[in-house]
This record gives C-alpha cells, structure tokens and sequence, in this order.
C-alpha cells in the first residue's frame, strides 16, 4: 500500500459523519455570500442593462438619464476599467461589450443606493443598437461555418476500414439537449477596499484563484492587490467554475470606484439569461458490429455549443472525446471535436464537464442498436466492456477494468434483474396502456484535469500553542463536502478526534494559485496538501515526542489525541501537552502543504497521453413505468453499485452519489432548455429563464426505492487515504433511466424495433417514442397528433 | 406605518420603513434573519419558506408554511412568523432540524431552511397521525406520498434541492416523531391565531390598505379602479420580483370573513338534496383549507388539490384568486368548468352570480369589473358520478399545465346522460369543449363513441407550441385524455 493511501490507527476518515456545517444549515445559520449584506454599511448595489438582441452593435449608451434617478450613485462602462476589460482568461470575452453577442448581455452595471433604485436606473439607461446575423443552433453554426477554439481528434485503428469490415453499419445523427446548472443560490459577490487599498472580494465562486486574477486584470492591478474568499456557495456544479469572474470583478470596479462597498447578486432571471451552461452537442455518427454485437468501429463527429465565447468548452471538448468510448473497446476510432460559436451564453463546465455528454453519444447508439441485432441493451454493453489489457483510444491503459465486472454482476444481482425483467414482461404483457422498462448502464470517468498543470494543491495548517488546529485549503465548499473530508483527512493525519480541528473560509491569501475546484478533484488534491502540510507538523512533533518518550521518531504514534511510543513504558503524551512542549523547544507549529499528481502526461496535439490517475467505475439499474396516454413515468427503482474507493466521507459519497443521479436524470429525462429561435424579434432569447418554466428534479422524480451500496474492499493507491473521488462519475449513472425509458416506449409496439429518444426524454418525447412505436406495430393506433418524425432517424445499412 | 409589527421567532419585529412593494422576505433579511433565501422569487423552489400562524377551521391555529418571497411584507402586520432560525430559539435543534442535519439532508445548506420550515408545518399538523393510529385520522400513514409517521410527502412537493436528490430528505421527512407536550409550538396551536389586523399606509412605491371589512373594501375599489387585490399574493409576488410592476395601490382581502364562507348541502352531494343545491366556498379560502375542509367530498377537487403547484403555494393561494387571474393555464378553471360552477361577483352596487363558462372574456381578461370582487365560488349538487382531472405538464409535482382537463360524466342504462368538460392551456382562456360533450350526450359509453369524440377533442381550441409543449402534442394530449378516462372507467363499458 502506498503511503498516500495507507490509513493509519483508528482514523477519521472512513467514518460515516455529517457534513461539517449541517447544524449551520438546518438553523439558518450558515452565511453565503449574500447574507454578508446587512454587514457592509453604505453598500451599494449593482444591477445589469440587459440588451434584448441576439447579436447587435452597441451604437450609443446614454448613463445620464440613470444618473438622474434618486439613488443612482454611479454607472459603470468599458470607460471605467482601468485595467483589461475581459471578464475571462482568453481574452475574447469582454466584461463591458460594445457588440452585443448574446440576448441578454449586459452592456453596463447600475450602482443605486439601494436595489430598487439601481433597476430603475438600469431601466432609464438608454441604449441605441445595430442589430447583426446571429446563429442561435449548433445547425445554424455548422451551415456558417462560425466555429471557435481548436478542433481535435481522437483516432485509433483505421475507422473507415473498420467501418467497411463490419457486418451492420449504422448512422445517424444525435443532439443532446443543454442543461441549466439551478444552483439555489444565484452568483453573488460583495468586494470592499481596505485602508491600505486592498480589494477584499467575497464571492461565491469554485475559482477564487482565477476570480482573483480576472478582478485584478479589469482593475489594472497585481493579483496581490486582490484578496478572494468564498465562504461557502449554495451549489456550484462547475456554474461558479469560471462564471462567477466577471460579477466579482464589477463588484471590485464598483468599489474601487465609489469608495464603498459593491454587492452584485443575481436574480434568477438575469443568472439563467447571462450565464453559461452545460453546453448542446451535436453528433453525427457511423458505428459498425459484428453479428454477435461487437463494436467494431465508430466514427463520430461531434459538435459542442461554446456560445459566444471559449469559456471552458475546449477542455469541455476535450474531456467528451476522452468520454465517447465510456466502458466500451472500440478498436478502429476516429472522433472529430468542434466548438460552435453562437449567439447564446458563454457554456461551461457542469458536473461532468463533457464526459456525460461524450459517453451518451455511445450510449444511444447502443440503446438505439441492440435490438436490431437482437440483444438486451445489457448484453450489447457488456459484450463490449474493455478486457484487461486494453487501451482507451487516447493511449491511457484501462486499469482496475475487472472492478466493472465485478460492479456490473453485483448491480444485476443485487437489483434481481434477471427476475424483474421477467416480471416487467409479465406486467407489460397485463397492462395495455402502462409499460415498464428495466435498464442497466455503466460508467467509466477519469479523475484528474486533462489539462497536467492543474493537478496541483496547497494548504496551509496552522496549530496553535493551546493545540487547537486550523485547517486552510485550496478547495472550495459547495456542499459536495469537501471541507468535511479535510477536516477528516487532518484529524487523520495529526491523530486527533475529528472535534479538534477547525476549517477556515478558502482565501486566497492563505492558499495561493488554486486550481478550481472542479473535475472532482478537490478532495484528492487539496487532501493530498493538507495531508503533507498535517505531516510536516506531525513529524517536527515525533521528534520532540521521541526525546520524552524514549522511542526513535520513527515509532511515535498519533492515535485519537495522545501520543505514544510503540513499546514505550512513559504514558502517552496528550497533544496539547506536547504541542505546548515543542513550542518551547523552538518548533515550527504550521506547515504549508503542497501536492502534485504524480504520473500525469498529455500531449495535447497528439490527443494522446495518460491523464487521468485512475478511473472511477459504476453501473445503475433503473425501472421506469411510462403512461401510454402521455408519456409520463416515474421511476420505480434505482439500484446503484459505485467504486468511490475506500470512501473517505460514507455520508459525504453517498449524498454525491445519489445526488449526481438524480441531477443526471433531470438532464436526460426532464430539464429542457429551450432557446428562441425563430426570426421574431425575440430571437436567441431563452424562453425557460425561470423556476416556473425550466424544471429541475422535484420529490416526483426520486426513485420510489433507492439502493446504493459502495463497491468494497476498493482501495485506491494513487489517491489520498485511498479514496476516489466522487463528485461527477454518478451523473452519467443516470443514463440507465433514459435507456429504460426507451425500453418501456419500446414495449408499446413490437419485439425487435428500435426506439428513438429525445434528450432530454421528456414526457412528450417519450410520449412521440411509444406512440410510433404503436404505429408501427399498429398503424390504426396512431395518435391524431403524432408527427411524421419525431427525432432525426438514423438510416441503417448492412454490409452483409 | 411605523405601529405596523410582527412576531417574529417570538420577537417584536417593527416592519418600519417597508413599502407597499417590500417582499415579506426582504424584510426578514433586513432584520437580519438571513435564513430564508431567495431562489427563484416567483414561488417556485421554496429556499424562502416560513411559517405563519393561521387560524384553523376550530378557532385555534394552525403553522402553516408559506413562500415569503410572494407576500407583501406590510400582510405581516399583527402576526406571527418563525424562521428556520426561530425553530431552534431554545439553543437546540428542533427535530426535523435534528432528523435533517444527522441523516445528510443537507449538502449545499442554501434550500436547507425552507425545506426545514416545510417539514415543520407538517411536523405540527394536528391531524398527522402515525401508522397504527384510528382510522379517523385519514388512513394515508405509510402509503407511496406518506411515512409511517402520517407525514404527507407533498408537504414538501415546493421545495427544490439541487444536491441531494431527496431521498435522505424524505428519510429525515419520515422519522421525525409526534411534537411532545411541552412544545411551545404545538401549545400554540390550540389558541386562536391573530386576527388579521386592519392596515393602511402610504409608501414611497405605492399604497396598502388591508380593509376591516367587506364594505371597507368594496368601498375602496370603488374609488380605486388603479388597486391590485391580493389574497396569496402568489401573482403578484411574481409581479414585483419579476416583472418590476409597482400598484399604485394594493389591496389584501384574503382574511376577510365575508369571503371565507364554507356551506355544504346537508346530505350526500352526489344524490339531490332538500335545501340548498351548492356548495359555497369562499373566495378567500385558500386551496389548502378548501382541501381539508372538504376532506374528499368532492372527488374532482380531490384529485385536482396534489397536482395544484405545491402546498406551499396551496397554504397561500385562493380560491378566488386563481379565478381572478384569469390565466388560460389555471388549474382550477378547468375543474370548476367541469362542475358547472358560478361565481359570486361583489360591489359596493350589490351582488350579481355569473356562471364560470362566461366569466372569462379573453387572456387574462374577465367580465369582472375594475370595482367588483369575487366573493365566492357555487359548485351545484348533486355531483356527477363519474370525474376525472388529467394534467400534462413535465413535472409531476408542482408545474404548470401544459393541457388540463376536468371531467364531470353520468352514464345512465350505458347511455352519456351527461357530460361537461373543461379545458385549460389550448386557448386563450380556460374553455368548455362544447362540441366534444355533444358527441358523448346521449350516446352509448363505448369505445366507439369515445374514440369518435376524442378526436372531436382534438379538435378543440388552438393549442399553441411553446417552451412547455408543441401544439401537436397539446393536440394528442386531448385526444388521448378522453381514451384514458374510458379506460379507467371500465365497469361503464359496454353496458
């Protein structure tokens, strides 16, 4: 066992506990962002002018009328920036714009002294515009030609020979459908100027490292100057990845400015109309089988929506081409990746950050398929699982395969899924207008950024002369219990009760140069850090421990808050005591810790390389039953085997199991964005920028029974205390509710047909799905509604 | 304005310097009360729940939990709230506070205090009782939307998280126990909640005015044609937040007694009565307090009340205002088409009854003038035997209708002998579908004459696509809702 993933006596971590703040949350008591308000004296708040064009040239702003509204202290504009005026790190994305690029763009920030008075304000804000083409579909983009960013592939083998060698071909074309991330709690950032002139930002962001650094470029300023703090954030999901940048910096503006503080929030129309999302793909593929189901090749090209700017969506890119295989060996591959450009928000990361997206790609295929080569969507996928040995297609060897094996046999024994179909064909054979659909699905997600250089962490550990410990980190809280995991990897380390060490907010001044807090890392990376900074302390402490005990250093134990040596006859030593004694001795009481991960290459003009550390690996099971009036289901039961290794946190993992599930399955099967993109004059607005009309997962749509067990005897070596991380590879579980949807519309027609889904499969779409399905079986049942085609047909040819 | 108070968490709170426009949720967070949050200002996700005491059908009171961010704070005038933060006023938790922290029911914390103060509610619902209890109690203990401590899941149907996936929100949900004897807040219950005080003010942003008494208020819209009533407040909330619409002047009638009537015909109401022939319920009776006091009496509204938005939004929301609305995609409209409805219009120059199928003139328009009121609502008895309320909308909980559509049939010897069917979201307002009801009267219940009549029901208004549905989905949805009504009634097959 390696010593980052060994786990000394009686640990904290592996315990099941609560999250670190649960008594803060269920009082009320836990501070976000906004809540600091009330704190800041002669705050002023800020408020956007949305322009209501798709693309349009800004012709003429005129503030002063604003100006005149009781109230309005101040108008921010490009003119105002003193340093660059880009609220991102590529440079193509400027915080005041002169060309409007999506529907919904601020042009410029109104600073009232209260928050009615800088809407109104920002009402009175006159604003003359050119408008311009726009593209607002990924269709639209690809018949311009408006791409961004580079277009990399992914290829082994020959694909085109291996197309040609396969006994059935297939083709279609498969869009995926965005999604809005709806954390509750919207951006928000307050920013303030000290006496010395240092601007102190809270901001509700995953990346206060990259808020710093884009606050100090718009304010011309070192990133010294700057100081960032997220106490906590009321969700993230990758929405607060990058997002969060450009709000902080107009409140940073604004109050270098004013002098005074400077809140910026966002109400939940003007957060779902200015921020990015998990963005649309668009793919067009070929895929070719034998006749026992293998997939022999697949050639794929694969379009995401970037939106007006590059955000994030070329990593996004990245990591959907890494994704496309999912479980599977694909021997002749060829994956083609393009970011479109539209008129719409800057896309960004969301939980998944591309791989859900890249893996549904096969996994439609899959569900599309087995039927016409007479299989059980479960037997084409496990037909096809990488064998030990295997490669992914970008070179990187599939280690701990044989754990989905095991997870897959478990899944389906556990989830008695050779019974339940029988009983799901025995009910769908009674029940004419009522079908149920039973599916199992699997996931492959790889831990670590593509990108090799944010692999990185620091932490800072601060123990005090009364042996109280505080505990800095890099990482950010957004209620993926990333604190409470570093309070138990430091409890662990130092040998304490877990009661005894504290956690400060994440600041930028106590950690430099974070990465993210993204691409499930965070406990990997900043617990790696806080684990080497707890050590540096604990092994300064063995030495002054090993003079009082009469044991060599090396033989000090730390176990649950006393020290002792092993074969020591002196009584353990109680930590405070000992801390108390190396101060006197002239010991260094704090450490910064630091972690890289080791191992990681990536060349990113080849597409080829090793970066993941491991994999993360699980299978659900999930029986849906669909109302044959309308579509609608509900979902009956999930079954969930996830490999999380030795699980750091029990509560923490299963929390972000089940929850990247059900997050998963809003954006398969519910959550439906929807974009104006008609030549009306409304064009590129979104039309669901609201609770009422883009629809989130509610109690309705939790499984009525939810088994989650944890794949055991799972440790990771590569990973600290030999753990993996959580955070995103649940969400694409979520697949198995979409694939059982599809066989329960399936069921209305005839054995062998294959089913077309939309995604999201939303009522309706299921709904379109089992209506044809009983067309075709039954071409008088047609429903008076029902289109000539629902979703885009692939064409199926055979080579044979 | 500057007599206006609360109790808040059992605190004097001033509500000095609130405007006519002020959210009661703002005004929390101004006093520093930041528990509740603001997560989608129009009613939808629940982050902004608290509690209210609101009197009970037996002169006590009952908490009852409501979206903040949709009332104006100045209705806070005279009552008493408790927050997420007043639950654990002693120092300690409370227990559904207890049963969220312990069982990870909270990962992010940003929805935590709304789901808190929803459990609450129905922690302290005095008719929620455990499995194994009398049958009195109502019998739903431990079925698929209960626990087996009588907690209804639907208690919670308005509240959103985005973290957990709810499953150990349901588990905190079903283990919390019943409230002991020396609960200060279960105590509470049995006293009567504070009368509604009568208020008045002049604000920066608009007036207010809750008026004492019906006349009061007649009065008022007669010389104030500019006055937005108000009783949940549900759409105007949404007004202020979300589409900045500042009244003039607004004007809260959801406690005046005169508009709380609710009279039953002695008897049973599907067999015709002496006496009355109604049931009157009044407008300002909100659809969670319809929904007990009916207790199941009328089947239609019975099944209408789960699929009506949220509790949270059912504890707040009246009768009367989802018809004062006169939005197309109400879900009342539709049901109360269905029972033949009608509607008792007020005025300072009388009373007039309108039957609900000529209310509604065009979208969002009625034949109500600026200075009437609706007073109450008339469903005529006897009920027909045979009812139904299909909703098709994405969600199953809590969403807007893409289609409604109520259903009040009698089939007499297997022969239609009467049919009245209301339709909502496939025209500009909510519309009987008179031409599908002439194809089932006097016809056999069969599956031919069904099947000729739903595509008679296709055929019925203009169903639109939007951001909801496609038209022709709206189309098929009307089509298949007749076939789905006679496959579920099948022992009136054939007859």
């Amino acid at each position: 066992m390696s010593q980052l993933s060994e786990r000394p006596e009686k640990p904290a971590v592996g315990v099941k506990v609560p999250h670190e703040s649960a008594d803060l949350h269920v009082t009320g008591a836990a501070l976000y962002t906004d809540d600091l308000v009330s704190r800041f004296p002669q705050l002023l708040h800020a408020y956007p002018v949305q322009a209501e064009h798709a693309h349009a040239r800004v012709t003429s702003l005129r503030t002063e009328p604003a100006l005149k509204v009781p109230g309005v202290v101040r108008v921010l504009t490009a003119d105002d920036v003193p340093g660059v005026n880009d609220s991102g790190i590529h440079h193509d994305e400027p915080l005041f714009p002169t060309e409007v690029m999506y529907y919904g763009h601020a042009v410029c920030w109104v600073l009232g002294d209260t928050l009615e008075a800088a809407r109104l304000g920002a009402k009175a804000v006159e604003v003359d515009y050119e408008s311009l083409p726009s593209v607002v579909t990924i269709p639209d983009a690809i018949a311009t030609d408006s791409y961004q960013g580079e277009q990399p592939t992914v290829a082994r083998g020959d694909a085109a020979a291996g197309l040609a060698r396969s006994t059935h071909v297939f083709s279609g074309t498969f869009e995926s459908s965005g999604q809005e991330h709806f954390y509750i709690e919207t951006q928000a950032s307050i920013a303030q100027v000290d006496e010395s002139g240092q601007v102190f930002i809270h901001s509700s962001t995953q990346h206060p490292t990259e808020t710093q650094e884009v606050a100090a470029h718009v304010l011309g300023r070192s990133s010294s100057e700057v100081t960032v703090q997220c106490l906590r954030m009321g969700g993230g999901f990758g929405g607060k990845e990058s997002q969060a940048n450009g709000y902080a910096a107009i409140a940073a503006l604004g109050a270098t400015l004013t002098g005074r503080p400077v809140r910026v929030r966002l109400n939940r129309n003007q957060d779902i109309t200015m921020t990015g999302k998990r963005p649309d793909f668009h793919s067009v593929w070929e895929a070719g089988f034998d006749d026992d189901g293998h997939l022999l090749a697949l050639r794929v090209t694969m379009t995401v929506d970037g939106g007006w700017s590059l955000d994030l969506c070329q990593p996004v890119l990245s990591r959907a081409l890494c994704h496309v295989d999912n479980a599977y060996w694909i021997p002749d591959i060829e994956v083609h990746g393009r970011i479109a450009k539209t008129n719409r928000t800057s896309h960004t990361a969301f939980r998944g950050f591309g791989g859900p997206q890249g893996m549904l790609v096969t996994e439609n295929i899959l569900g599309e398929v087995a039927p016409l080569l007479g299989l059980t969507g479960e037997e084409i996928r496990h037909r096809n699982f990488y064998q030990p040995g295997q490669l992914t297609p970008f070179g990187q060897p599939v280690r701990q395969i044989e754990r989905l094996e095991k997870i897959w046999t478990q899944v389906l024994d556990e989830g008695r899924y050779v019974a339940r179909r029988l009983e799901v064909e025995a009910f769908n054979r009674a029940h004419p207008h009522t079908k149920r659909g039973l599916a199992a699905t699997p996931v492959k997600f790889g831990i670590s950024f593509n990108l090799t250089a944010f692999n990185q962490a620091g932490a800072l550990v601060l123990v005090y002369k009364d042996g109280s410990v505080l505990v800095n980190h890099g990482g950010t809280e957004m209620g993926q219990g990333l604190h409470t995991k570093m309070l138990q990897v430091a409890a662990t380390a130092l040998g304490l009760p877990l009661s005894s060490v504290r956690l400060a907010p994440t600041r930028t001044d106590k950690v430099p140069n974070t990465s993210a807090t993204s691409a499930s890392t965070g406990a990997d990376l900043n617990g790696g850090a806080v684990k080497n900074a707890c050590e540096q302390i604990r092994e300064r402490l063995a030495t002054v421990a090993s003079g009082v005990l009469g044991v060599p250093p090396n033989d000090v134990r730390f176990v649950d808050g006393q020290v002792h040596g092993l074969g020591s006859s002196h009584e353990p030593l109680q930590w405070a005591d000992l801390v108390k004694t190396a101060y006197f001795h002239r010991v260094q009481l704090s450490a910064a810790g630091y972690y890289r991960t080791e191992g990681l290459h990536w060349d990113n003009a080849r597409f080829q390389g090793e970066p993941f550390k491991y994999f993360a690996y699980g299978a659900a099971l999930a029986e849906v039953e669909v109302d044959g009036f309308t579509g609608a289901y509900r979902t009956r039961r999930v079954d969930i085997v996830h490999d999380a290794g030795d699980s750091m946190s029990p509560l923490v993992d299963l929390g972000q199991i089940e929850g990247g599930f059900v997050q998963g399955a809003g954006w398969l099967t519910l959550e439906d964005q929807r974009w104006d993109a008609s030549n009306g004059p409304t064009r590129g607005r979104l039309t669901t920028q609201a609770a009422s009309t883009y629809k989130l997962p509610s109690f309705s749509e939790m499984p009525e029974e939810f088994n989650v067990t944890m794949f055991a005897n799972a440790t990771e070596e590569g990973a600290v205390y030999g753990s993996k991380a959580v955070g995103e590879p649940p969400l694409m579980l979520a697949i198995c509710v979409r694939e059982a949807l599809r066989n329960a519309a399936g069921a209305f027609g005839a054995e062998g047909a294959t089913v077309h889904l939309g995604a999201p499969a939303t009522a309706e779409a299921v709904f379109w799905a089992l209506d044809t399905a009983r067309a075709q079986a039954a071409p008088d049942k047609a429903s008076v509604g029902a289109p000539t085609s629902a979703v885009p047909q692939p064409v199926m040819a055979s080579n044979r | 304005m500057s007599s206006l108070q609360a109790t808040v968490n059992g605190q004097e709170a001033s509500l000095s310097g609130v405007s006519a426009h002020t959210t009661m949720l703002d005004w929390l967070r101004d006093q520093g009360l930041t528990g509740a949050k603001e997560g989608c200002a129009e009613g939808e996700c629940g982050a902004c729940a608290v509690l209210v005491a609101r009197p009970d059908a037996d002169g006590g009171t009952t908490w009852t939990s409501i979206n903040a961010c949709l009332i104006p704070a100045a209705c806070v005038d005279g009552q008493e709230v408790v927050t997420s933060e007043g639950l654990s006023a002693t120092g300690r938790l409370h227990p559904v506070q207890e049963e969220m922290a312990t069982r990870g029911g909270s990962q992010c914390g940003y929805c935590t205090p709304g789901f808190v103060c929803s459990m609450a509610a129905e922690f302290y619902r005095s008719d929620r009782c455990p499995a194994g209890s009398p049958p009195a109690c109502g019998g739903h203990e431990g079925d698929a939307e209960h626990g087996p401590n009588g907690f209804d899941i639907h208690a919670l149907s308005g509240n959103l998280c985005r973290c957990t996936g709810y499953r150990p929100i349901r588990d905190a949900a079903y283990a919390v126990g019943q409230a002991s004897e020396d609960d200060p807040m279960a105590k509470r219950r049995s006293a009567p909640a504070p009368a509604a005080a009568a208020t008045r003010f002049s604000g920066p942003d608009g007036d207010f005015v809750r008026p004492a008494d019906l006349a009061e208020a007649l009065t008022v819209l007669g010389e104030r044609p500019d006055a937005t009533l108000v009783a949940g407040s549900t759409d105007w909330g949404v007004d202020v937040n979300i589409k900045g619409v500042r009244s003039p002047l607004v004007v809260a009638i959801d406690r005046l007694s005169e508009l709380r009537t609710f009279e039953l015909p002695t008897g049973p109401l599907d067999t015709p009565q002496a006496g009355t022939q109604y049931i009157e319920l009044g407008a300002a009776l909100t659809l969670s307090e319809i929904e007990r006091r009916l207790a199941g009496r009328v089947p239609l509204l019975e099944q209408l009340f789960p699929q009506f938005a949220s509790r949270l939004i059912r504890n707040g929301a009246t009768i009367g205002g989802n018809l004062g609305t006169s939005s197309p995609i109400g879900d009342m409209p539709p049901v109360l088409l269905a029972l033949n409805a009608v509607l008792v219009l007020a005025s300072a120059r009388g009373e007039r009854e309108v039957p609900l199928v000529d209310y509604f003139t065009g979208y969002r328009q009625s034949v109500r003038a600026a200075d009437e009121l609706i007073k109450a609502v008339r469903i005529p008895t006897p009920l027909a035997p045979i009812t139904a309320f299909h909703k098709i909308a994405k969600r199953r909980f809590d969403d807007i209708s893409s289609v409604a559509v109520g259903y009040a049939v009698d089939v007499q010897d297997g022969v239609v002998s009467r049919a009245a069917i209301g339709l909502g979201g496939i025209a500009a307002t909510p519309i009987r579908a008179r031409e599908t009801e002439s194809a089932l009267i006097g016809r056999p219940w069969t599956a031919a004459t069904v099947q000729h009549a739903a595509n008679v029901l296709g055929g019925e208004g203009t169903p639109m696509d939007d951001h909801r549905a496609s038209a022709r989905y709206r189309t098929a949805m009307l089509e298949q809702s007749l076939l789905k009504l006679h496959a579920e009634n099948p022992s009136l097959q054939e007859v």
